[in-house]
């Protein structure tokens, strides 16, 4: 087995977790009856607790604590002020920063997120309006060709996000496959790749799916009989839709929404592929800030404002539909 | 009744897939008739609804409303509203909306539908409900709310399919009165849809019993019980002996290894043919007198009658009656011609019989 090359914690963990499950299935088959239900639910407490909380804490702690491990709250300022640890340099060796043409606040921070904000919306937006017809369009009872679709729908996300994203960069390039195709009709080549198009066109991509299925799981499940009491009753094809068909989808637009919106504010990799650097979103900001200036309490800060951001989305999305999925994430 | 036909099915028949679900179905709808279509689940009772209603197309044939051809109208073009079996109400609207539905698509002012849903709410006692979710009624309630929202519109014709399934008995018997009265009160013809045959006996003016996408018999419910077309329609309706006899000749009738008189002809000599007798037309008599005798085998007693099963010549009669034989003992049964009915051999293809008052 040395073929696998495991890591070493690999290996400890992989036995920690049979040993768990052999000690587990043990207790429950020796006394079956006695066995609490809740035992259950500890390996998957326990999964959460070490992998999931205890890091959330440890985010917040290096948020809030400098690298010598005092408490402060420079991170966030630093995230407001992007050259503010270099003009704090410069005075340390006697320079005026304003002087030195720093004495503007570095809004390379605020902007990128303003920027992954609106990138987000724009993805969700188009998500929307192309997954809702489609959604609709599938979900029709005469339509007999509807699970077919939804399969096809599928089928892309078997592959990885990654291998995704790169086969659209072999299709985009200035040599890529469209662009040797306008060539050869004579048209010339574009510039497709390096712009936020570009990106956005593989966020839409990746993401639509995630609009596309709980859209679709609300309209299919939607009895047909709603609709056409809404026609006996005089309603034409739009005000049926209208009145009771698209209010009734609501609650898998907001589930949609938020799938969708989510990864999207955290999108990373496919600006940097599709981007070419030049559209760097929030999500390669934080990466970049922990792997590349290995900054990891600037980082955590950013974490931490990403995620009250997202669960203030989710707020708002809770007062629009109290009942629906993504609400109920809070 | 007025004799105005507001509805006309010509030469109705629907296929699925190659199947046909409803077979050259010809039937009218008078102005202000209670009609039922009966059948067991299968017959095409509800696939007819649904033709008349818009929400199905027929195959081959034609839907006239009020001398319209209306065969391709859409549902929302049709001056008929449906009372849907599991009521589908609008879950996301309470009961004040649902019931304002169809005056909210209709344009009526904010008055006009506020005065209209009121005087409906209190046609169906539902006052004080107005502002409740429809999921938090109990189901006569939200039974309640379907027809509300339905009449509400004054709609010339009333579809209801199958509408009182649901209910439990001692609700469904207090709907079906109050569901006549509201018929009778509104002046709005009802085409209802069972599988209930007490049911249909109770409400109708006119039943419609089909089976297997054929109309079997079209008669008023005294009618369609006294006179079955054939073995099938007798036995869906009441419950019957139904005997396999032959008829000797007009007015006599021989079946049980006896010869009976009877009150039928114009059947062929010999002619094979099925006999009903209904369970309380059939007495118990001295052994000395009865046209047949046989043994008692069962005795249940049913409170308004006894409900026997005796065994006589080589049959097992079905017989309701007020004195009781006791288990075992001989028993001698005796019919009144009268109430003797011959029907000729059941072709569920075949069917003209039709007597409306």
């Amino acid at each position: 087995m040395s073929s696998l090359n495991m890591p070493q914690w690999g290996v400890w963990l992989f036995a920690l977790g049979l040993g768990g499950a052999i000690i587990f299935l043990g207790m429950s088959i020796r006394r079956h009856h006695g066995v609490h239900r809740s035992l259950f639910s500890w390996p998957y407490s326990l999964w959460i607790a070490v992998f999931t909380v205890v890091p959330l804490f440890l985010v917040a702690f290096y948020a809030f604590t400098d690298k010598a491990g005092q408490l402060t709250l420079e991170n966030f300022a630093n995230f407001w002020d992007s050259n503010r640890e270099m003009k704090q340099q410069l005075i340390a060796m006697g320079y005026d920063p304003i002087v030195m043409g720093m004495g503007e606040r570095g809004t390379v921070n605020v902007d990128t997120l303003v920027y992954s904000l609106w990138m987000a919306l724009m993805c969700t937006g188009i998500c929307f309006v192309i997954g809702y017809p489609a959604a609709l369009f599938i979900s029709e009872r005469e339509f007999k060709l509807g699970p077919t679709l939804i399969v096809l729908f599928i089928i892309p996300m078997w592959m990885n996000f990654l291998l995704r994203t790169v086969a659209w960069m072999t299709l985009l390039e200035d040599n890529g496959l469209i662009n040797t195709l306008l060539q050869r009709m004579g048209l010339g080549r574009v510039r497709l790749m390096y712009n936020s198009q570009a990106v956005l066109l593989g966020m839409v991509y990746n993401y639509l799916p995630f609009m596309v299925f709980p859209v679709y799981n609300a309209l299919s499940r939607q009895d047909y009989k709603l609709s056409e009491a809404a026609m006996d009753l005089g309603a034409d094809k739009w005000r049926t839709f209208s009145r009771v068909t698209f209010p009734l989808s609501l609650p898998g637009i907001v589930s949609g929404i938020t799938m969708v919106f989510m990864p999207s504010v955290t999108t990373f990799f496919i600006p940097r592929a599709l981007g070419g650097g030049n559209t760097e979103m929030f999500g390669d900001l934080i990466e970049r800030t922990f792997l590349t200036a290995d900054n990891w309490n600037v980082g955590s800060a950013l974490s931490l404002i990403m995620m009250l951001l997202i669960l203030l989305s989710m707020g708002l999305l809770r007062k629009v539909d109290p009942e629906g999925e993504g609400g109920s994430l809070l | 009744m007025d004799q105005t036909r507001l509805i006309t099915l010509e030469n109705v028949s629907k296929e699925y897939d190659g199947t046909f679900v409803l077979n050259d179905i010809d039937l009218y709808i008078r102005k202000n008739e209670f009609l039922t279509l009966l059948g067991p689940s299968g017959c095409g009772k509800t696939t007819t609804l649904r033709i008349i209603g818009g929400f199905e197309y027929p195959t081959t044939g034609k839907v006239i409303f009020d001398g319209k051809d209306i065969t391709n109208d859409p549902p929302y073009k049709r001056r008929v509203n449906t009372v849907f079996q599991k009521y589908a109400l609008f879950p996301h609207l309470n009961v004040f909306e649902n019931i304002a539905f169809g005056l909210k698509i209709a344009k009526k002012s904010k008055e006009a539908i506020a005065a209209k849903v009121d005087k409906t709410l209190e046609l169906l006692n539902l006052r004080g409900f107005d502002k409740r979710a429809v999921d938090s009624l109990s189901g006569g309630q939200q039974q309640r709310v379907a027809i509300a929202r339905a009449v509400v519109n004054e709609p010339e014709v009333l579809l209801l399919d199958e509408p009182l399934a649901a209910l439990d008995l001692k609700l469904r018997k207090d709907m079906q009165l109050e569901l006549k009265r509201m018929q009778q009160a509104l002046g709005i013809t009802f085409i209802f849809v069972t599988h209930d045959q007490e049911e249909a006996l109770t409400m109708s003016d006119t039943v419609v019993v089909m089976k297997s996408g054929y109309i079997q018999q079209i008669g008023t419910p005294k009618h369609i019980y006294d006179e079955p077309q054939n073995a099938y329609v007798a036995n869906f309706i009441g419950e019957s002996n139904i005997i396999r006899g032959v008829m000797v000749k007009d007015e006599l009738v021989h079946f049980c290894g006896a010869d009976f008189n009877c009150v039928d002809f114009g059947f062929k000599k010999n002619e094979a043919v099925d006999v009903l007798i209904r369970p309380e037309d059939v007495y118990i008599v001295g052994t000395d007198i009865g046209q047949l005798i046989g043994t008692v085998r069962s005795v249940l007693f049913k409170g308004v009658h006894y409900e026997m099963i005796i065994q006589a010549g080589g049959f097992d009669w079905k017989v309701h009656s007020t004195t009781m034989a006791p288990v075992g003992s001989r028993a001698g049964l005796s019919v009144v011609p009268f109430n003797i009915h011959v029907m000729h051999v059941e072709d569920e293809t075949v069917i003209t019989q039709e007597d409306r008052t």
